[in-house]
C-alpha cells in the first residue's frame, strides 16, 4: 500500500457524504413494490415516454457536440475580448433553474418569441413539439459538453497542432487528426454528461415543450405526472431513469487507455 | 533557393537577419532568453512578427514590411520543426505519425505508407513502425520524429534543441543519425552544445538578448570566439578593447579600470581597431601578490567560484578562468572572494580584431 | 425502511449538519413548543365572543386558493392576535403526499374530494371534511382571441391549439367529464401537470386556448380572457377543508376552518370566482 496523505478524518467525512448520496437511492429502491414493477414499467405510456426520452436525449448529445466542439475550441485556444464573458454565458445554464432556461427559449423559439415568430411565417412551429424537447435539453446539457471539453483542450495544449501545421496539414485536417482524436476521452465523457444531463431534463422542457404522451412528455415528465395518482409507478420509472444514468455515466468514467497517452505526458 | 529572415519581435526584443544557403546547416547559439526558439517560431510561422520579411525560394514566408501583410501559414511553409520533445501524436502509431506528412501534402494512404517505411529505415527504426509512441524511449521517438520531420520533405528543417531532453546515452546515437540526414540538407538547429555545432553546423551564430553578436565557419568560431558566449563555449578567457601595438587595452567597462594586455598580434589585427584578446585557462597561474616583470599580464581579480575541472580546478573570477592543479590551489587557500592576481605569460595570448 | 433504521445515527448526524447550513430552512412553527398551542384565554379581551388564541397554525392549501387563503389568513391574524398563520401551496396530490410523510399541517385544504379521500383513508382527517367551494372549468384565451373560440366544440376544432391538464390531475379528469358528457373529442397539443402550467402557456401565447378553471381566469387579471361554457355544470370541483389528525393546534384550525366556511371567507372565494357548494 502506497501512503496517502490523507487524514482520517476525511474518510469518515466521504463515507457520510457517499451515504448521502446513496441512501435516497436505496430507500427508492426499498420502497419499489417489485411485484408490480414489471408492468408498470412495462406499460405503455412508460415504454413510450423511455424510448422518447432516449431519442430526444441522442439528438441533443448530437447537437451538443456540434456546437459543443468549436465552442470549446474557441474558448480554449486564442485569448480574445470578451472570452471570459462568453465562457460565463456558455455555463450560465449550469446555474440557471432549468425553468428559467424554459421561459427563455420560450420567449425565443415561442410563437410570439424572438424567431419563432419569424419560424412561424415560413411554418417552423417549434412550440409542443419533439423539436423543442431537443432544443430545452440541448440548452441545458451544452455547457457540461463544453467545460470538459476546453479542460481536455487546455490539459493537451496546442504544440501538437504546431508540429502538424510544420508538418504541412492544414488546419482543417489537424482538426480531424490531431485535435479531436487527442481529446477524444474528454469529448466522449462530456457527450456521456451532456447525454444524461438531457436525460434528466425536467423544468425547461415542462416550462417550453408542453407535455403529450409519444411527442414531449420524456421519462421525467412522465414520472412527474404519474406520481399524481400512482406512487408506485412513479417509484418504478425512477428506478429507470436511475438505471439507465448509472450505466450511461459508468460507461463514461471507465479507465482510459494508458497506452494511449504520451510518454512526456505521463511522465 | 536562398532562405533568408529578417524579424523583429518587440514583445521579446528581438531583432535579427539571418540567411541560410540550400545545403548549409547553420547552429544558433547562445544563452537561454536570447530569442533562439522565437526566431524558429517565426520561421515556422507560429508566431507573428511586429515587422520584417522571410523568404524560402521563391515563395514569400512573410512581408510585414511597407504596409505589407503577406503572410504564409505554417502548412504552406515547407519548414518542418523539430522540437526538445518528439511531440509525437499519440493517438497514431509510428507509422502513421511519419506518414502524416505526406498525407496532408495529398499523397495516397498507400503512397504516404511507403514514404514513412522508407524514412523509419533510415533513421534506423523500421522496426518500431507498428507501435504507439508510448511505448518507445526517449530515444526511440526522437528517431522517429526526425524522420517524420524528414518525410514532410521540408525546404527548411528547424530543430529547437533536438537532443536536450536526451539521456547521455541516446544523445550521440541521435546525434551522429542527424550528422547523416542534415548533410546536404537546409537546417537550422538551435544548440547548447559545441560538439553539436561542431559536428553538424557548417556555420555558428551567436544570439544575445535578441540580437546576433558574433557569426562565422563554425571552426572559426570556436577558434577565434569573439563573444562572450563563444568564447565560454570554445574554453577560453576573451578581453574587449582596442588593438595597440603590443597587445590590446581592454574598454574601461570591463572590470572597472582599463588595462593593458600584452599579447601576441593576429596578422591581420590593426593597432587602433576594436579586438579581442583570448588565452586559454590553462595559461593563467594564480598569485596571491602581483607578478612583476614583461613579458607577463598580471590582473588583480576576486575569485568568484572554485570547480573540479578534469583533474584541474578551474578558479573563476567573473569572466576570466584560471586552471591550476588542486595542491596548488591548496597550498594558496583559494577559497570564492578571495583577491588574487591572474597573471598569463604574453606569448599565450592571441590578440585579432573582433 | 431498514435501511433507514440501521443508519439512524449518521442521518442524524448528517441531518444536523444539514440543518445546520440550511439555518432558516426550516418549517417555523414546526419547532414551537407544544405549550403555545394549547390557546390560553386571557380575561377582558376586547375581541369579542370568540377565546382569544395565540400560537401558529399551519394551513396545507390546493395552489387556486392562493390568493384567497392569503388573504383569509390576514384577516384570521387581524382578528387573533398573537397568532401566525402559516401558508403552504401547492397541487392537492404533492400536499396529501407531505403530510402522509409528516409533514405538520393542521389544516388541508383540497381542491377536490378525491386528495381529500386520500388522507382520510389514511387516517389522517380529524372529524369530518367540510365542503366549502365549488370551482367549475372555463376556457381560457389569450386576450386577442386568435384562434375566435367561442364555444366549447370550437376547441375540438382542427388547428387549434388547446391545452389541457393531464387526465391524472383534477382539473384533467373534470376536463375529461365535459368532453365525455358532451361527445365532444379535444386533441389537445400538451397535457399538462398542473393549471398553472395550462395557464403559462395560454397567457404566453403559445396557446390558442386552455381549460382551467372559473377562478385562475378571473385570478390571472388582463393576461388571458374567460370564455365561459354552459357544459361546464358537467364537472362540478368541491373543495373539501378539514383539521389535519396529528394537529397539535386543533383549536386554531378549526377557528380558521370557520373562518374559511364562514360568512367571510364566502365572500373573499366569491369575489375570487369560486361558487357555493
Amino acid at each position: 500500500m502506497n501512503y496517502s496523505g490523507v487524514p482520517r478524518w476525511v474518510y469518515g467525512l466521504a463515507a457520510m457524504g457517499g451515504l448521502f448520496v446513496l441512501l435516497p437511492l436505496a430507500a427508492m429502491v426499498a420502497k419499489v413494490d417489485w411485484s408490480r414493477f414489471i408492468p408498470l414499467v412495462a406499460s405503455e405510456s412508460s415504454l413510450t415516454a423511455l424510448g422518447l426520452s432516449l431519442r430526444t436525449s441522442a439528438a441533443s448529445t448530437a447537437l451538443c457536440v456540434l456546437f459543443g466542439i468549436p465552442l470549446a475550441l474557441v474558448l480554449a485556444r486564442r485569448p480574445f475580448r470578451g472570452q471570459r464573458l462568453l465562457r460565463a454565458f456558455v455555463l450560465l445554464p449550469l446555474v440557471l433553474p432549468p425553468v428559467v432556461g424554459g421561459i427563455a427559449l420560450l420567449y425565443t423559439f415561442g410563437r410570439q418569441g424572438l424567431l419563432g415568430k419569424n419560424l412561424e411565417l415560413v411554418g417552423i412551429q417549434i412550440a409542443f413539439s419533439t423539436t423543442a424537447v431537443v432544443l430545452a435539453q440541448t440548452f441545458v446539457a451544452l455547457p457540461f459538453l463544453v467545460v470538459s471539453l476546453e479542460g481536455a483542450l487546455r490539459t493537451a495544449g496546442n504544440r501538437y497542432e504546431a508540429v502538424a501545421a510544420t508538418l504541412g496539414a492544414r488546419p482543417a485536417t489537424i482538426l480531424r487528426r490531431v485535435t479531436v482524436p487527442m481529446v477524444l476521452p474528454g469529448l466522449a465523457s462530456g457527450a456521456v454528461l451532456s447525454f444524461a444531463r438531457s436525460l434528466g431534463e425536467f423544468g425547461a422542457t415542462l416550462t417550453f415543450a408542453g407535455s403529450l404522451q409519444g411527442v414531449t412528455r420524456t421519462l421525467p415528465l412522465e414520472i412527474y405526472l404519474q406520481r399524481e395518482t400512482d406512487a408506485d409507478a412513479a417509484v418504478a420509472l425512477s428506478l429507470v431513469l436511475v438505471a439507465v444514468a448509472v450505466i450511461v455515466v459508468g460507461l463514461s468514467y471507465r479507465r482510459p487507455h494508458r497506452a494511449d497517452i504520451p510518454a512526456e505526458a505521463a511522465a | 533557393m536562398s532562405f533568408h529572415i529578417d524579424a523583429t519581435v518587440r514583445a521579446r526584443n528581438v531583432d535579427i537577419s539571418l540567411s541560410v544557403g540550400p545545403a548549409e546547416t547553420v547552429a544558433i547559439l547562445g544563452p537561454n532568453g536570447a530569442g533562439k526558439s522565437t526566431l524558429l517560431s517565426v520561421a515556422a510561422g507560429l508566431l507573428r512578427p511586429d515587422a520584417g520579411s522571410a523568404r524560402l525560394g521563391e515563395r514569400v514566408l512573410f512581408n510585414l514590411d511597407g504596409g505589407s501583410r503577406v503572410w504564409t501559414p505554417p502548412h504552406l511553409r515547407g519548414t518542418a520543426l523539430l522540437a526538445q520533445e518528439p511531440l509525437l501524436f499519440p493517438h497514431l502509431s509510428v507509422l502513421e505519425n511519419v506518414a502524416f506528412g505526406p498525407r496532408s501534402a495529398g499523397a495516397s494512404r498507400a503512397q504516404s505508407r511507403e514514404t514513412a517505411r522508407h524514412w523509419l529505415a533510415e533513421v534506423d527504426v523500421a522496426q518500431l513502425a507498428e507501435r504507439k509512441p508510448g511505448e518507445l524511449s526517449g530515444g526511440q521517438a526522437q528517431r522517429v520524429a526526425v524522420a517524420r520531420a524528414l518525410a514532410a520533405s521540408p525546404e527548411l528543417l528547424l530543430l529547437d534543441e533536438p537532443m536536450s531532453a536526451l539521456d547521455i546515452h541516446a544523445a550521440p546515437h541521435l546525434r551522429r543519425l542527424l550528422k547523416r540526414v542534415l548533410s546536404g540538407r537546409r537546417a537550422v538547429i538551435i544548440t547548447h552544445d559545441v560538439l553539436d555545432a561542431l559536428i553538424l553546423a557548417d556555420r555558428v551564430i551567436v544570439m544575445e538578448k535578441g540580437r546576433i553578436v558574433e557569426e562565422g565557419p563554425t571552426r572559426e568560431v570556436f577558434r577565434r570566439p569573439r563573444s562572450q558566449f563563444a568564447a565560454g563555449l570554445a574554453g577560453v578567457n576573451l578581453l574587449a578593447g582596442t588593438v595597440t601595438e603590443d597587445g590590446l587595452r581592454t574598454s574601461a567597462a570591463a572590470g572597472g579600470a582599463s588595462l593593458h594586455v600584452a599579447g601576441h598580434l593576429d596578422d591581420e589585427a590593426e593597432p587602433g581597431q576594436p579586438g579581442v584578446a583570448a588565452f586559454p585557462p590553462s595559461a593563467v597561474s594564480v598569485f596571491l601578490d602581483a607578478a612583476h616583470g614583461s613579458p607577463r599580464n598580471s590582473f588583480p581579480v576576486a575569485i568568484t567560484d572554485l570547480e573540479p575541472h578534469g583533474d584541474h580546478i578551474r578558479v573563476r573570477a567573473g569572466d576570466l578562468a584560471a586552471d591550476i592543479t588542486p595542491a596548488a590551489s591548496a597550498e594558496l587557500g583559494l577559497e570564492p572572494g578571495s583577491r588574487v592576481y591572474f597573471v598569463v605569460k604574453a606569448t599565450a595570448v592571441q590578440v585579432y580584431a573582433a | 425502511m431498514k435501511i433507514a433504521r440501521r443508519n439512524v445515527g449518521v442521518l442524524l448526524a448528517a441531518g444536523s449538519l444539514i440543518a445546520g447550513l440550511a439555518g432558516c430552512a426550516g418549517t417555523p412553527g414546526s419547532g414551537s413548543p407544544s405549550a403555545t398551542s394549547s390557546s390560553a384565554v386571557s380575561a377582558g379581551s376586547p375581541s369579542g365572543s370568540s377565546p382569544q388564541l395565540s400560537g401558529t397554525v399551519t394551513i396545507y392549501a390546493a395552489a387556486s386558493l392562493k390568493a384567497t387563503f392569503t388573504k383569509l389568513a390576514s384577516e384570521f391574524e387581524a382578528k387573533n392576535p398573537g397568532t401566525k398563520v402559516v401558508l403552504s401551496f401547492a397541487g392537492s396530490s404533492d400536499l396529501v403526499t407531505q403530510i402522509t410523510q409528516g409533514a405538520p399541517a393542521d389544516v388541508f385544504a383540497s381542491a377536490d374530494t378525491k386528495n381529500m379521500g386520500k388522507l382520510s383513508d389514511a387516517s389522517l382527517v380529524d372529524g369530518k371534511a367540510t365542503n366549502f367551494a365549488t370551482n367549475v372549468l372555463t376556457i381560457a384565451v389569450p386576450p386577442a382571441n386568435p384562434a375566435s373560440i367561442a364555444s366549447f366544440a370550437d376547441l375540438a376544432k382542427p388547428g387549434v391549439k388547446v391545452v389541457v391538464c393531464a387526465s391524472q390531475v383534477p382539473c384533467g379528469s373534470a376536463a375529461q367529464s365535459v368532453e365525455k358528457a358532451t361527445g365532444t373529442t379535444i386533441k389537445p397539443v400538451s397535457e399538462e401537470s398542473s393549471v398553472t402550467d395550462v395557464l403559462g402557456k395560454v397567457s404566453s401565447g403559445e396557446a390558442d386556448a386552455g381549460l382551467v378553471y372559473v377562478t385562475d381566469v378571473k385570478s390571472a387579471g388582463d393576461k388571458v380572457k374567460g370564455v365561459p361554457f354552459p357544459e361546464a355544470s358537467n364537472a362540478v370541483n368541491t373543495y373539501p377543508i378539514a383539521t389535519v389528525g396529528t394537529s397539535k393546534h386543533k383549536d386554531l384550525a378549526a377557528a380558521f376552518i370557520s373562518l374559511v366556511t364562514g360568512g367571510e371567507g364566502k365572500k373573499v372565494l366569491g369575489d375570487a370566482g369560486f361558487g357555493v357548494p
